[in-house]
């Protein structure tokens, strides 16, 4: 796997101090219940740079989601901290969660409207963002009427409106009050987003996903337990262990993008990603 | 067709080989390929014809309220009972365009209406944050959430001797008792409908920033509102009974005429036919309001979900 280095995260981070990373985990762990219970997470240091692309991995049990839900701010570590620096994360999920009352552009105009971005330019960003994943013509659809692939897109692009990606034109505006993050892009947390699509549907928001963050800068934490769309998608992919979720190790991946899910390079990456993923399951079993 | 359109073909082949090269796709045809798709996948739906929703829904009621009138005229034939006792439709009908004649019926339904509407709003106003805080804090929900549950069983009229105690054979009286009756039923349709909001609704909007009363405006009420209107619908029934429940007591010279007090007059009267026909009306505005008012809300907000 010549294109693959193995990295220990001690090492992660690419530049030096100077620069803030987009997120920084520091002995993290969370434990739920009364103190003494077995925690989830379990001391998690983790870098992410600006505009990386980092893909979480693991089996059931890894804590994947409560991570991200506390790099989001929606949890507090038992222990450790989380920073993120740049504007408030956006938060996407394995279901669309878009709001059935309203019609998709207006799902992402509410998104604009909760981080202050005045009103006349709501609709201008909404449409604008609706063409990035090309759903143009879906601005006045509810969300029964898309399908689920569709859906995914206008939960995507809504996320992209809460992080501020959509900004990038007038950034100097400051929209949500925090222009003196100009350095840092957004920063997007995707929780599993593609699980419950089938898979030719799946393929094709890959390829979405690579379009707009070659458009836009973007730094991004993928969590999934699909190690091919890990290898698909990410810059870096970090393997979590389960019960508790401990970084068991890394890989980055050197493979250009836009990659294809069925190439070589993919297949060899994943191969080895699987064979070590499978021995920590295993281990669970000899318990 | 046209078989040979040159650009049709030339995109197919485009595709085929891109795939069977391997390498990236070139953007344009990643955007044909996804258009396919979203072509392909877009549930699609049919309205019914008219004729179709005249068959299925307007049909069946209208049979089953004949056959009810014709059974009703049979049995009113048959003399089972003398028929000052049990007159038939024909002659309900002739008390009911008797009334209508002196020129009574629109006061009389004008009065009850009216003391609905007005009890029915100010039960909305007072239900809706009562089913809020119930709904969204805990010790409160607790505290008082069953009672709210058991007050729903406990017939409105019952509350008619007090309310006399307490105000007298006033309206006062009269829009007491619709309050009790129909603020329980609004709070708790409203508590419902917070219960049955999909858990990633409100993670949804944490996520975004909806928090505190944002959160409650542009997530929470919109979310609970198929819930709410059920509850408001209820809450307009339990009005309704619990008016004519009041009027039906509660009468008094001083107070207008209204269709309780009518078919109380009914009763003193021996009036079999004013009786029905007080009856009748009744409950045809009931059911009117309901079908012209709610039902028509609910489906438009059922169906702009797609549910």
């Amino acid at each position: 796997m010549s294109q693959a280095t193995t990295l220990t995260a001690a090492t992660a981070g690419a530049a030096g101090d100077a620069a803030d990373p987009a997120v920084r985990l520091t002995g993290l762990t969370k434990t739920f219940g009364r103190p003494g219970t077995a925690p989830v997470i379990d001391g998690i240091d983790l870098t992410v740079d600006p505009g990386e692309f980092v893909c979480l991995l693991g089996a059931s049990g890894c804590g994947k989601s409560t991570l991200l839900n506390i790099i989001a701010g929606l949890e507090r570590p038992t222990t450790g901290t989380a920073e993120t620096h740049g504007p408030r994360p956006a938060l996407m999920f394995q279901e669309h969660a878009l709001f059935p009352w309203l019609t998709a552009g207006r799902n992402i105009e509410l998104a604009l409207r909760l981080r202050g971005v005045p009103k006349p330019r709501r609709a201008g960003i909404a449409a604008e963002l609706l063409d990035l994943v090309r759903l143009g013509g879906a601005q006045r659809k509810r969300v029964h009427e898309l399908s689920g692939g569709m859906r995914q897109r206008v939960a995507l692009a809504r996320a992209l409106a809460q992080s501020g990606a959509a900004d990038s034109a007038d950034s100097a505006d400051g929209a949500d009050g925090s222009g003196a993050t100009g350095a840092h892009p957004p920063l997007l947390l995707m929780d599993e987003p593609f699980a419950a699509l089938d898979a030719i549907t799946r393929d094709v928001l890959h390829d979405e996903l690579t379009r707009i963050r070659a458009a836009r800068p973007l730094t991004v934490v993928f969590v999934t337990h699909n190690v091919r769309e890990a290898v698909r998608l990410g810059e870096r992919v970090v393997l979590l262990t389960s019960r508790p979720g401990r970084i068991a190790r890394e890989w980055r991946v050197d493979l250009p993008q836009p990659r294809r899910i069925e190439s070589a390079g993919v297949a060899d990456l994943s191969l080895e990603i699987t064979d070590q993923l499978r021995e920590e399951i295993r281990r669970h079993g000899r318990r | 067709m046209a078989a040979a359109d040159p650009t049709e073909t030339g995109e197919t082949t485009g595709v085929t080989g891109t795939a069977v090269a391997g390498t990236a796709t070139p953007d344009h045809d990643d955007a044909g390929l996804e258009a396919g798709l979203d072509a392909l996948e877009t549930p699609r739906r049919e309205r019914p014809s008219l004729l179709t929703v005249a068959r299925t829904k307007v049909l069946p009621p209208v049979v089953a309220v004949v056959l009810v009138l014709l059974v009703w005229q049979l049995v009113a034939a048959a003399h089972i009972k003398p028929s000052y006792a049990l007159p038939g439709p024909i002659a309900v009908w002739h008390a009911f365009l008797h009334q209508w004649y002196l020129g009574t019926v629109g006061g009389i339904v004008g009065t009850s209406l009216g003391r609905g509407a007005l009890g029915f709003l100010l039960s909305v106003v007072l239900g809706t944050p009562l089913g809020l805080v119930v709904a969204r804090v805990r010790f409160v929900r607790t505290a008082i959430g069953p009672i709210l549950s058991g007050l729903q069983a406990l017939p409105s009229v019952a509350w008619v001797p007090a309310a006399i105690i307490w105000f007298g054979l006033s309206n006062a009286t009269i829009y007491a008792v619709i309050l009790l009756g129909a603020v329980p039923s609004i709070a708790n349709g409203l508590v419902a409908g917070v219960e049955q909001i999909p858990p990633i609704h409100l993670r949804a909007g944490r996520v975004l920033g909806a928090t505190g009363l944002r959160g409650i405006r542009h997530v929470l009420l919109p979310a609970a509102l198929p819930g709410y209107l059920a509850g408001l619908k209820q809450g307009w029934a339990f009005a309704w009974r619990s008016l004519m429940a009041a009027e039906l007591i509660t009468t008094s010279p001083d107070l207008g005429l209204g269709l309780g007090q009518f078919l109380d007059q009914g009763r003193e009267l021996s009036d079999m036919p004013m009786v029905l026909c007080a009856i009748v009306l009744i409950l045809v505005v009931g059911v009117g309001i309901e079908l012209l008012v709610f039902t028509p809300l609910t489906r438009r907000v059922l169906t702009s979900r797609g549910l």
